[in-house]
């Protein structure tokens, strides 16, 4: 079963979206990034799908959850990447994520991860 | 008249009349007499009397659409083209057909003095002919024209669309004019592809000179900023009038929580500010190299 | 006068098959030269729609076609299942319907995407739905 890969940096996790994210591999990302959060006591995640043409409902749902998981385990969640026509899209269909936040690109995102820990008071 | 044969030698014959007749004809009735540079008139009409004379050599094709008659029409569309973008009118192109028929019917009626029923055939024939190329030649220009005004609006269009990196990371956008829904549009996809180009944090939508704002455009602009958003950006909106603030109100449309600045200095400071920077006076020292 | 140029039915019953028929649109979508976002726009609503005939109408086809109306060409996409329908299709319209919690109907986001767009449903008796994009001048 093929899953995606999330890489460790640091103190945070980044993971890139290259392929189709049918049900199975999303499920299986959650599961993968919350067993990863939870041994690796990150900071922050970073979502880049800026390989990504199409993002639906679902995998607008998808990252919305990522995010409230984190969240829950006490990190930052920064989606970096969204194309132009994609971004149009996902806002057309009346999901603007709100509670997200977003960058760029890979560099801007970690900027703002630094960023958001320094806010928060973390060393 | 048997075949056209006598149609080529009969304006062989006659060239130098014609020709002289038709060009005076040309000028003494043009409205754009301005327009018209004698030299290259004459070499206009010599290039397509020879040409015509050329097609009507092997039978007369009155419909004017066979393959005899390619290099003619197409003599004829360049016309069309190189006029309409001079300022010629549509008639005074079409004239450049139309004022032959005159020259050339007496050069005709001169060649059959008999009269009668074959003269009165030719006389048809020619017409016809002459009357097909005018047509067609009408049309070329209107096509000419048509293709003027698209590529017009389309340069409008762009020059009215402008994305400008003001400051590092910071795009400004001033939109000018009436905004449609089209046009609102293209406005919005070129503001996104100018944050991903530029790498910009910020973008300032400016509509100081946009007269009046309509729900469907309050709608696309709230929609533009919230897909800047979605790719990282943040979107201040200056510019707006009394006028407009009112109408937006009355709308009922709900700006969020979507900065907004009375114009687009103010804007820029904001912007300046949210990447950490400001605009300070340098004192001036005096020069002290030493 | 609409003209249908060339049309496919595509199987609609595993994932697999629904990433085939999204590639499908987004493939005639680009052979048609169709802008970034008006196909950006129709694939995902492909995919919501299709998703939907998967997981609501428990399987069913997506039949893509291509037209051409007045020199002007467009993709016709027909999503057609028999599941359980929809009960209240204004309601399953209404973004209410795709919240994040549920896994929801995305019908309406579905129609802002597109420029033509029809459902006929019926308790009982499945889900038709017909989805146009035509090409933008």
């Amino acid at each position: 079963m093929d899953r995606i890969p999330i890489l460790k940096l640091q103190d945070y996790l980044l993971v890139t979206i290259q392929v189709e994210l049918h049900d199975q591999l999303a499920i299986t990302l959650q599961d993968d990034l919350t067993r990863q959060l939870s041994v690796s006591h990150a900071r922050g995640v970073l979502i880049d799908i800026s390989a990504l043409e199409i993002v639906d409902s679902f995998i607008g749902r998808t990252l919305a959850h990522i995010a409230a998981m984190a969240r829950i385990m006490d990190a930052h969640t920064v989606i970096v990447g969204m194309r132009p026509a994609v971004a149009i899209t996902l806002v057309e269909l009346g999901m603007s994520l709100t509670g997200i936040k977003t960058a760029l690109n890979v560099d801007k995102g970690m900027d703002l991860l630094l960023a958001l820990n320094t806010q928060a008071g973390h060393p | 008249m048997n075949g056209s044969s006598n149609l080529s030698a009969i304006i062989q014959e006659n060239e130098k009349r014609i020709l002289e007749t038709w060009i005076a004809l040309q000028v003494g009735t043009s409205s754009s007499k301005g327009l018209i540079n004698e030299g290259e008139l004459r070499t206009q009409s010599a290039n397509f009397l020879s040409g015509f004379t050329a097609a009507a050599r092997d039978g007369l094709d009155v419909e004017t659409r066979g393959p005899a008659w390619d290099e003619v029409r197409s003599f004829l569309a360049a016309l069309s083209r190189s006029r309409a973008v001079q300022g010629f009118s549509p008639s005074d192109t079409a004239r450049f057909v139309f004022s032959l028929k005159q020259p050339l019917l007496d050069a005709v009626r001169k060649s059959i003095p008999e009269g009668g029923s074959t003269l009165a055939e030719a006389f048809m024939q020619v017409s016809a002919v002459l009357d097909n190329l005018g047509l067609y030649t009408f049309e070329a220009f209107q096509k000419g024209r048509e293709q003027i005004i698209q590529r017009q609006q389309q340069e409008l269009l762009e020059l009215s669309t402008p994305v400008v990196q003001i400051w590092d990371g910071i795009l400004a956008l001033p939109l000018i004019g009436t905004l449609d829904s089209e046009r609102t549009q293209t406005v919005m996809e070129s503001l996104l592809e100018g944050i991903v180009e530029q790498e910009a944090t910020i973008a300032i939508i400016d509509i100081t000179g946009v007269p009046t704002v309509d729900t469907l455009v309050a709608q696309h602009l709230l929609k533009t900023v919230a897909a800047a958003r979605l790719m990282g950006a943040e979107c201040i909106i200056s510019g707006i009038r009394p006028q407009i603030a009112q109408t937006i109100v009355h709308l009922g449309v709900d700006l969020g929580d979507v900065v907004t600045k009375a114009s687009l200095a103010e804007a820029l400071r904001v912007a300046l500010r949210k990447r950490g920077q400001e605009v300070s006076t340098v004192a001036r020292t005096p020069r002290d190299r030493g | 006068m609409i003209t249908e140029v060339r049309k496919v039915r595509l199987d609609l019953h595993s994932q697999d098959q629904l990433s085939i028929a999204r590639r499908t649109v987004q493939e005639w979508a680009t052979d048609l030269g169709f802008g970034s976002l008006e196909r950006t726009k129709l694939v995902t609503a492909a995919s919501e729609i299709g998703r939907n005939t998967l997981v609501h109408g428990k399987g069913g086809d997506m039949t893509i076609a291509e037209l051409s109306r007045d020199g002007v060409a467009g993709l016709a996409l027909e999503f057609q299942d028999s599941g359980p329908g929809i009960a209240d299709i204004a309601q399953a319209m209404t973004d209410g319907f795709t919240t994040a919690k549920s896994m929801g109907l995305g019908l309406g986001g579905a129609k802002r995407l597109v420029n033509e767009f029809a459902v006929q449903s019926e308790p009982g008796r499945g889900t038709r739905v017909n989805l146009i994009q035509w090409k933008r001048r």
